[in-house]
């Protein structure tokens, strides 16, 4: 049977599927953050319809997070775990994941939606035939369509949401769940699960993609997906150099430093800083953004920051109208203000 | 060497409607072009074509309304060679499965008719869906390898059958880069980084004009109607509403910049953000 069909055979039976599952996402030896953030949300819509918290992880050596796991809320962690599996490969990974998938029929999935989440999660859907939503904010179970999974999702750069419903009986209904959206999950020391190990056979599997090196970000800052607090530099920073005053307050709050495009394509930073609809997409608690004049693609990374401040020498810039809190002036003045009064209220210090 | 390209005619970003009975965008009427993050994905392959030279050769392919067509002649203005279209009324409402399996279709339909694709570049998502799943999502129905968030492809090989060599590539990672190899044929979705796409050319602009593009309905990708648009989609938009927007808030007064800057942090520590 070609691929095409096997796909297409797989039988839609909803009745069959039970359980939430979280995929826990491990990067170099770490479960990421974003994990417990999917173990809170998976264990409530899990009670809503009484079924057991699975988790699933993929590695080498990662059983040794199966009890985390369990402590944050997993009844039940299957470890797919090799030694040929150290690094992330979509192919290899995708396979693997969705076998389990068409063995133990999970009733949903929820991805982080980072990198690694968004790219396989979605070859895993299609591989198991069945339906996906990107990067939901919102998640919850619909009491009167049978329980479905209701996934809300911002779309258009963030002008419009959209709830998506997996109403054709596909499963496991998939969502991948926007990193900084939901709070952590708090352990219970000492819980009790199951682990499961999933056995591997790879003997039969030629790999045609292959790790073969990884170049570590050599800046000590906190990546921008991962950030509570991130202090953002538009066009008005003037030059590379003008982002030493971000830096210093990004120092300070323990944050991290974003920036505009404009400040990207003028090549004062790197890419990987570029926050709006060709960059990347944050939710921070604190988000301030200076020199920034707030275009629509640049709102569409960062709407969803729980506050923003903006500081800005034009009181008329979109952003101030938008900012929870605004101050106009000059950034080099205002953010080095901003730095010495936090410093006298003890932060950053050591 | 076949490269082809995935493109989609989209809106422009700051101009949303929706349809009050379907819940989906209404495209009719709305300024459309090449979706932006497509347009690093046929700059990259012309930029292999250049590279490897040879007899190798860019294709693009699309799904959509009859008017999509302009986003196949833009491409072939910025220096594809070919453009394919998907169009039928069958294929709207169609999410990520069902839009991948009918490119999938058309995919296939061209290697067996044009000539063997040895490598798939989609774009790293949609400026109106935002899913990035379209790229890994025909790499599972074609069972190749794929690398989504490539920011530079380091070195390709290819015999140009469609059925060897390999490509490496570098994805952007939360904290640095992997690089991986992969063997062709292959599917990668590239980000921004990648280059800088040029202007299409007077010549170029020439051949948009002239190039005759065909038209595949579902019939003639044989594809059973169970399969395709709204109808062959696991999941449907059951409802759009637009964000309750922030309107603004406070804004921090003061005769100094010590006096902003103290207020502020006041603020902020109220909000307990800090
Ligand atoms: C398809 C497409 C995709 C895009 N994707 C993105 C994206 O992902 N991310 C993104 O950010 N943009 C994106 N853009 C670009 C976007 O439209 C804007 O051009 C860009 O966001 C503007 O950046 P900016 O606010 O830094 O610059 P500007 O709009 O030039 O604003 C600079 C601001 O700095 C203020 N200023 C100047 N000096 C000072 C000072 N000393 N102190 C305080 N304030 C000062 C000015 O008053 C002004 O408001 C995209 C555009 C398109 C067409």
């Amino acid at each position: 049977m070609s691929n095409e069909q096997s796909i297409l055979s797989i039988p839609i039976s909803p009745e069959t599927h039970k359980d939430v599952w979280v995929y826990a996402e491990v990067r170099h030896d770490n479960l990421i953050p974003t994990v417990f953030e999917l173990l809170f949300l998976g264990k409530k819509l899990a009670a809503d319809l009484n079924e057991k918290l699975c988790a699933v992880i993929i590695g080498k050596n990662v059983s040794q997070h199966a009890q985390t796991l369990i402590d944050h809320g997993a009844d039940k962690v299957y470890a797919i775990e090799h030694d040929h599996l150290e690094q992330f490969v979509d192919e290899t990974y995708a396979k693997l994941l969705t076998d389990l998938l068409l063995k133990e029929k999970p009733n949903k999935l929820l991805l982080p939606a980072s990198t690694i989440g968004r790219s396989f999660g979605s070859r895993v859907a299609v591989q198991a035939n069945t339906g996906i939503t990107a990067d939901a904010t919102e998640l919850s179970i619909n009491k009167e369509k049978g329980g479905l999974l209701n996934a809300t999702r911002p779309s258009f750069g963030g002008t419009l949401m959209a709830t998506i419903l997996c109403v054709r009986g596909h499963r496991p209904e998939t969502a991948t769940v926007r990193p900084m959206t939901f709070p952590r999950a708090t352990p219970e020391p000492g819980r009790k699960g199951d682990v499961v190990k999933v056995p591997v056979d790879l003997s039969g599997f030629k790999p045609r993609e292959r790790h073969i090196r990884f170049e570590p970000e050599v800046s000590q800052e906190i990546d921008i997906s991962q950030a509570t607090i991130i202090i953002s530099g538009g066009y008005g920073v003037g030059g590379a150099n003008g982002f030493n005053a971000l830096h210093d307050l990004a120092k300070t709050l323990g944050g991290a430093v974003g920036a505009s495009r404009r400040a990207v394509d003028s090549g004062w930073i790197s890419y990987r800083h570029q926050i709006g609809l060709t960059g990347r997409v944050v939710r921070p608690k604190l988000y301030i953004a200076a020199g920034i004049s707030g275009q629509i693609q640049h709102l569409a990374g960062m709407n969803s920051a729980e506050t923003i401040v903006c500081i800005n020498k034009d009181p008329e810039a979109p952003l101030m109208k938008l900012a929870t809190l605004s101050v106009q002036g000059d950034l080099f003045e205002i953010l080095p203000a901003i730095n010495k009064e936090l410093q006298k209220c003890g932060f950053g210090a050591k | 060497m076949h490269i082809l390209t995935c493109i989609k005619q989209t809106p422009a970003t700051d101009n949303v409607q929706i349809d009050a009975v379907t819940g989906t965008l209404k495209r009719e009427g709305m300024a459309a072009a090449i979706n932006p993050f497509d347009e690093y994905a046929i700059e990259e392959a012309v930029r292999i074509k250049e590279r490897v030279g040879g007899d190798t050769k860019v294709s693009c392919l699309t799904m959509g309304p009859p008017q999509a067509e302009e986003a196949l002649r833009d491409a072939i203005a910025r220096g594809a060679d070919a453009g394919f279209h998907v169009c039928g009324r069958e294929f709207a409402g169609a999410d990520t499965w069902a839009t991948s399996y009918a490119l999938f279709k058309a995919i296939e339909k061209i290697s067996k008719e044009v000539s063997p694709v040895d490598l798939v570049i989609c774009g790293k998502q949609t400026n109106d869906g935002d899913t990035g799943h379209i790229g890994p999502g025909l790499a599972a129905w074609l069972t190749w390898p794929n690398v989504a968030y490539v920011r530079k492809v380091e070195d390709i090989k290819s015999n140009g059958t469609g059925q060897g060599g390999t490509i490496v590539v570098h994805r952007l990672m939360e904290d640095g880069i992997d690089v991986l190899e992969m063997d062709l044929p292959a599917v990668i979705a590239v980000i921004k980084e990648i280059n800088e796409p040029r202007v299409p050319s007077l010549k170029g602009k020439m051949a948009g004009k002239k190039a005759v593009i065909p038209r595949w309905d579902a019939a003639a990708l044989n594809i059973s109607l169970d399969h395709v648009g709204l109808k062959g989609s696991p999941t449907i938009v059951s409802k759009s509403f637009r964000p309750s927007m922030k309107t603004g808030g406070t804004r921090i007064e003061g005769n100094s910049p010590e006096e902003k800057a103290r207020k502020l942090v006041e603020k902020l520590k109220e909000l307990k953000v800090i």
